[in-house]
Parts: C-alpha cells; sequence; structure tokens
C-alpha cells in the first residue's frame, strides 16, 4: 500500500465498526434511546417521591410533569422523629449505620489485601503461585458457603468434638461482626485486582529501592502505597457500592438488631410493613441511592483505569 | 434531637476508633517487623504481609466453605447424619424442582443478554461524540442496591384493579395499546422474566463500561488496515472487534453468570420468593434462617458452588494460559 493512498485514508473514526454497523446517525439514535429508557424507572422513582400520597394512588407518576404537584412532605415525614413513619426516630439513624458499616468494611479489606498483592507480586516465596491461584479460585465461591458456619464461629466457636479449637467471639449483632464478614468476602476480588496492577509497576524502581537498602515495609509505604491509588481507588467504589447495597450480609449478621441495622436492609423490610406508604418508600429509597451515587461520580475516572489494569491486553 | 445524638454518637465514635486502633495495630507492626535485618527480613515481611489475609481467608471462606459440605450431609439440626437425603429432596420436591427450574433460567437468560447489550452499547458509544452523558446515565442503575432497583420497578410493575387507575407505567402502556393489563408479578412465569429485567437494567452498564474499556484498546491501526482491506460493518466487527475483545467478553459473561448465582435481593425485596420466582440463592436463605434447617439450606449453597464449579475452572485455565504468555 502507498504511502499516497495511505493519507488519503478516511478518518478513522469512520471505519469504526459500530458506525459501519449502523451508520454514525443510528448509532447514536439506538444509544440515546436505550440512555432514556434506562433512566425511565429511576425518574418514576424521582418523581413519585416528590407526590403527595393521594397523588401517588390515583394516577401515574408521570402526570407529575403535566399537572405539577410538588410536596417535600414525603422526605420531612421519613426524617422526622415523631411516628408518622412508624419508625420512632426516622430513617436518620439507618443512615449513619450504613455509613458505621460502609467505612470501615471498605478501608480494612483495601490495606489488608494491598498488603497480600504486593506480598504475592513482588516477594515471591515457593509456592506463592499456588497462593495467588488459590486466593484467585475463592474469588467466585458463592459467600452463601460460608454464612452459616461463619455466624456459629461469632456465636459459638469451632468445636472438635469437646475440644474448643477456637472460642465464640461473641460479636454477632454488634457492628465488629459485620465489619469482619465483609473484610473476608472482600479479599479474593480485591487481592486479585489490586495484584494485576501492583505487579505492572516498573520492576526498575523496586529494583533500584532494593539496592538503597529500603526494607519490604519501606518499599509498600513509599513506593507501593502512592503509586497503587488508582487501583485503590476504583476498588473504593467497588468495596463501597456492594457493602452499602449489600443486603444478605447485614440480615445474617445483624440477625435484625435494631440499633446496627443498615438503610438498605431496613428499606427490604420496610417494602413489607410500607406496603401501602409509596410516599415514604419512594423517599427513602432515593435517600439511599443519593450516597453511592456521590461516590460513583466523584471517583468514576479511577473506576476503568484501575478496574483493568493489566486484565484488558 | 438531643436522645438521638445520645444515641448515635457513640456509634460513629466507634467507627473512627476502630479504624484509628486499626492503622494504630498495622504502623505498631511495621515499625517492628521493619527493624529485623538480615537474614530473617524476608520470612517476617511474608509473615506481616500476607498473614491477616490468609488467616482471614481461612476462617472465613474456605473453613465454612468445608463446614458447609458436611453440614448438607447433615439434618436440620445438625445433630445426625442424613446421608444424600438433603440432596434427593432438593432435586425431586414439587416446589423446589420450580426453584430449580427458575435458577436455570436465570442462567440462561441474563449473563447473555446483560453482557450483549453491554457490548452492543460498546460498539455503538465507540467514538461517539458527547458519549459520557449518555454512559453515566446508563450506568447510574449500578449504583442503586438491587432492593432499591425492585423498589423502582415497582412503578413499572404495579397492578390496579380494572376500575381504577393504573399508576404503573406498564400497566397503563398496556391499557393505552388497548388490552387489560394483568397483575404481571402473579404471573408465572412472566414474573420470573420481569425479575430479569430488572438486573438486566440494573449490570448492563457494568458491561458496558468495561467492554468499552476494551475496545478502546484495540489497535488503532489494525482497524484502519482492515477497513482499507474493504471490511466494512458487521464484517469488520466479526473479523476485528469482536476477536480483540473476546477474553474480556468471556470475562464479564462469567462474572455475570456468577452474579446471577448469587442473586437474592431482588426476589427477596420484589416478591419474597412468592408466586413461583424464587431461586436457589433466595430459597437457601429462607430454608436457613427462616424454616430453620441447615442441613437443607447447606445443600443449596453446595449446588450453588457446583454450578459456579466450571466458571471457575475456565477461569483459572485462562489465567495460567495469559500469565504464561505474559
Amino acid at each position: 500500500m502507498s504511502l499516497l493512498t495511505r493519507n488519503k485514508a478516511p478518518k478513522l473514526a469512520d471505519h469504526n465498526a459500530g458506525r459501519q454497523l449502523f451508520g454514525s446517525r443510528w448509532a447514536t439514535i439506538t444509544v440515546w434511546i436505550i440512555a432514556v429508557v434506562w433512566t425511565i424507572p429511576s425518574l418514576g422513582l424521582f418523581a413519585t417521591s416528590f407526590r403527595p400520597k393521594a397523588d401517588i394512588s390515583a394516577n401515574g407518576w408521570w402526570n407529575l410533569f403535566v399537572h405539577p404537584h410538588f410536596t417535600m412532605g414525603n422526605y420531612s415525614a421519613i426524617f422526622s422523629t415523631s411516628t408518622v413513619s412508624g419508625i420512632p426516630n426516622g430513617i436518620l439513624p439507618y443512615v449513619i449505620n450504613s455509613f458505621v458499616i460502609t467505612i470501615p468494611a471498605v478501608i480494612f479489606p483495601i490495606t489488608i489485601a494491598t498488603m497480600a498483592a504486593y506480598c504475592l507480586a513482588w516477594v515471591k516465596f515457593r509456592g506463592s503461585d499456588a497462593v495467588f491461584y488459590g486466593i484467585f479460585a475463592l474469588q467466585i465461591v458463592p459467600i452463601q458457603l460460608a454464612l452459616v458456619p461463619l455466624l456459629n464461629l461469632f456465636t459459638t466457636g469451632v468445636h472438635l468434638g469437646h475440644y474448643t479449637l477456637v472460642p465464640g467471639l461473641h460479636i454477632a449483632g454488634k457492628f465488629l461482626g459485620i465489619w469482619v464478614p465483609h473484610t473476608m468476602f472482600a479479599l479474593p476480588l480485591a487481592i486479585y485486582l489490586l495484584h494485576n496492577f501492583i505487579s505492572s509497576l516498573p520492576r526498575e524502581l523496586m529494583e533500584a529501592a532494593n539496592v538503597d537498602g529500603a526494607s519490604h515495609f519501606v518499599v509498600f509505604r513509599r513506593i507501593v502505597l502512592p503509586l497503587s491509588i488508582p487501583a485503590i481507588a476504583a476498588f473504593t467504589i467497588f468495596q463501597f457500592l456492594w457493602v452499602w447495597n449489600d443486603l444478605l450480609v447485614a440480615l445474617t449478621f445483624t440477625g435484625g438488631t435494631e440499633g446496627i441495622d443498615p438503610l438498605n436492609n431496613k428499606l427490604a423490610g420496610l417494602a413489607g410493613t410500607w406496603g401501602s406508604h409509596w410516599e415514604l418508600l419512594t423517599s427513602s429509597t432515593f435517600i439511599t441511592i443519593l450516597v453511592p451515587l456521590a461516590v460513583f461520580f466523584s471517583l468514576q475516572r479511577y473506576f476503568v483505569r484501575g478496574l483493568l489494569a493489566g486484565s484488558v491486553k | 434531637m438531643s436522645s438521638f445524638w445520645r444515641d448515635n454518637l457513640p456509634k460513629l465514635g466507634q467507627m473512627f476508633a476502630s479504624i484509628a486502633i486499626f492503622l494504630a495495630v498495622l504502623s505498631v507492626i511495621f515499625f517492628i517487623a521493619g527493624k529485623a535485618n538480615g537474614k530473617k527480613q524476608r520470612p517476617i515481611a511474608i509473615f506481616v504481609f500476607l498473614g491477616p489475609a490468609l488467616i482471614l481467608l481461612l476462617f472465613g471462606l474456605l473453613g465454612p466453605a468445608i463446614r458447609t459440605l458436611l453440614l448438607s450431609f447433615k439434618g436440620s439440626a445438625s445433630h445426625s447424619w442424613v446421608g444424600f437425603s438433603n440432596y434427593t429432596w432438593l432435586f425431586t420436591d414439587e416446589s423446589e424442582r420450580i426453584v430449580l427450574r427458575n435458577t436455570v433460567f436465570w442462567i440462561l437468560f441474563t449473563p447473555i443478554v446483560t453482557t450483549g447489550l453491554g457490548l452492543l452499547l460498546a460498539v455503538l458509544l465507540d467514538r461517539m461524540r458527547r458519549e459520557s452523558i449518555a454512559k453515566s446515565l446508563i450506568f447510574m442503575p449500578m449504583a442503586i442496591s438491587f432492593v432499591g432497583a425492585s423498589i423502582t420497578w415497582a412503578f413499572v410493575y404495579k397492578y390496579a384493579n380494572p376500575n381504577q387507575p393504573q399508576v404503573g407505567l406498564m400497566s397503563s402502556v398496556a391499557r393505552h395499546l388497548g388490552f387489560e393489563p394483568t397483575n404481571w408479578l402473579l404471573t408465572q412465569p412472566l414474573n420470573t422474566f420481569l425479575l430479569m429485567i430488572i438486573f438486566i437494567w440494573s449490570q448492563t452498564g457494568f458491561a458496558m463500561v468495561i467492554l468499552s474499556a476494551a475496545i478502546k484498546n484495540v489497535p488503532t491501526d489494525v482497524v484502519e488496515a482492515s477497513a482499507l482491506d474493504g471490511a466494512t460493518g458487521w464484517r469488520l466487527f466479526r473479523g476485528i472487534t469482536f476477536p480483540m475483545v473476546r477474553s474480556t467478553f468471556i470475562v464479564v459473561l462469567a462474572t455475570m453468570v456468577v452474579a446471577t448465582l448469587k442473586l437474592f435481593d431482588i426476589v427477596r425485596a420484589a416478591t419474597g420468593g412468592n408466586f413461583g420466582t424464587s431461586v436457589l440463592a433466595n430459597e437457601m436463605y429462607s430454608e436457613t434462617f427462616i424454616r430453620y434447617d441447615a442441613g437443607r439450606g447447606a445443600a443449596m449453597a453446595i449446588v450453588l458452588f457446583v454450578l459456579v464449579l466450571p466458571v471457575l475452572c475456565y477461569n483459572i485455565f485462562n489465567l495460567r494460559r495469559e500469565r504464561t504468555i505474559a
């Protein structure tokens, strides 16, 4: 192929598969139709949360845009400390519980996983590859497998016949009793993703540090941690969304303990008892959604970059 | 308000204290272990870096998984061995058969639809102008919990009696099109597919974002060269783009298969597993924590694991191959 025809080659965008497949205009139209369809359910929730109770059962939420009739009453009801909503202190205590559960359940596994990932990537030892494959394999083990025995460990400990191998930890129904399972369940994916990232750090950097006589602990703190921020941020989003939105682990390990129930858990329960109170359900749901959305949009530029490091060729 | 803070301030205090203790303990260990030198330095470093993770995985996943395997061969209160009777019950009981059927439906449809739709969007979005707004809108449901998603979709599936106004979008559209809507979530097996739509709605954005990043990584000169050779549209996609992102496609597909199998929240929040919509993961919870039959619940967890096993083997096979190439 001559240089000339190459220069005359149309712009790359015209050869893009999507555009060729549907034509540029159709591609754009298709994407926007899907985007709008994807937004309609959330819009319905959002609109309903601002409608008076009587309106919600009288006609569909789309009528809000035809005959605007807004109220902030639903939001003041769910936050009020009077018993309008049937929960004595409103939903704010549950919002706080969610934060108290989520923040440590993000920090603990990321710290422990970064340490493990560094070790498996740069402090290799006999069998370190086997350990890595083992951890990788644990990634997709359904957590359902672990729930009951872990709960037993927290309440009664581990016994072999008459011997007590591990005494009961008595942390079920406490915050610690939900941080620990979340940390455990997060480790396989966290170690795998961080390992991908950390093992792709430049070798020269590590070797230079070793020549300077820096210990592994210094290398970890001064070099690995700062350089791994994109991967750590990506996993932070992932883990934050997972813990904040989790229902199964919370249901199992809070055991319905009133003081530590996270919001999502309470919401699932209220969906039953508030069956007719759609004005309260929708506004509470919107509050639940707000936090992960804020986290996602503030960190999203790290999301793909950190998540895909070393895995997309 | 003061009683509110009396209840809630200690929680926040507990959180900050726990984080501070955690980081302080780590720093002390790092400081002490960092003092070691000579031959001992390496083993100490390995122990400190890897030890916590391995202990947590041993007690949190490996040990419990083995114990669940044992429990699945025991009776409801885990006192006596019952052989395979929990498994025979699971595969012969009339209502459990519906649960298994639903689980198979979920695996057959949701992962491929979600990943396929994600790929379609990724291809269409590639180098589209002002893509980021559309992308964010499609990704947004991913940040919504499955519980929130189920409540959100209630306003699509809601149904009212014929003489009342329809406040559900789907019911209203059906009526405007001239046929009387039914109570969608009570109609079997349609309701299972309606719940699947909630999952697809939630996860397509994730598939799209990952696949979109993979497509951006396809070397531009390859696409350019094959375009000059006359490859267009569908042929370009089949011949160049798809093979280049195939491995990512399969990783996303596998992730979706696992997520589908573990799925619990949508079924629980939307129908509570009633009206013939239950799946294994939900049934496992009900059996263990509501009907208190630890044996049957454990058997279900094991079946879940066996279903995930092929994905696991494939992933490990792939990882080994990638690492030997790299």
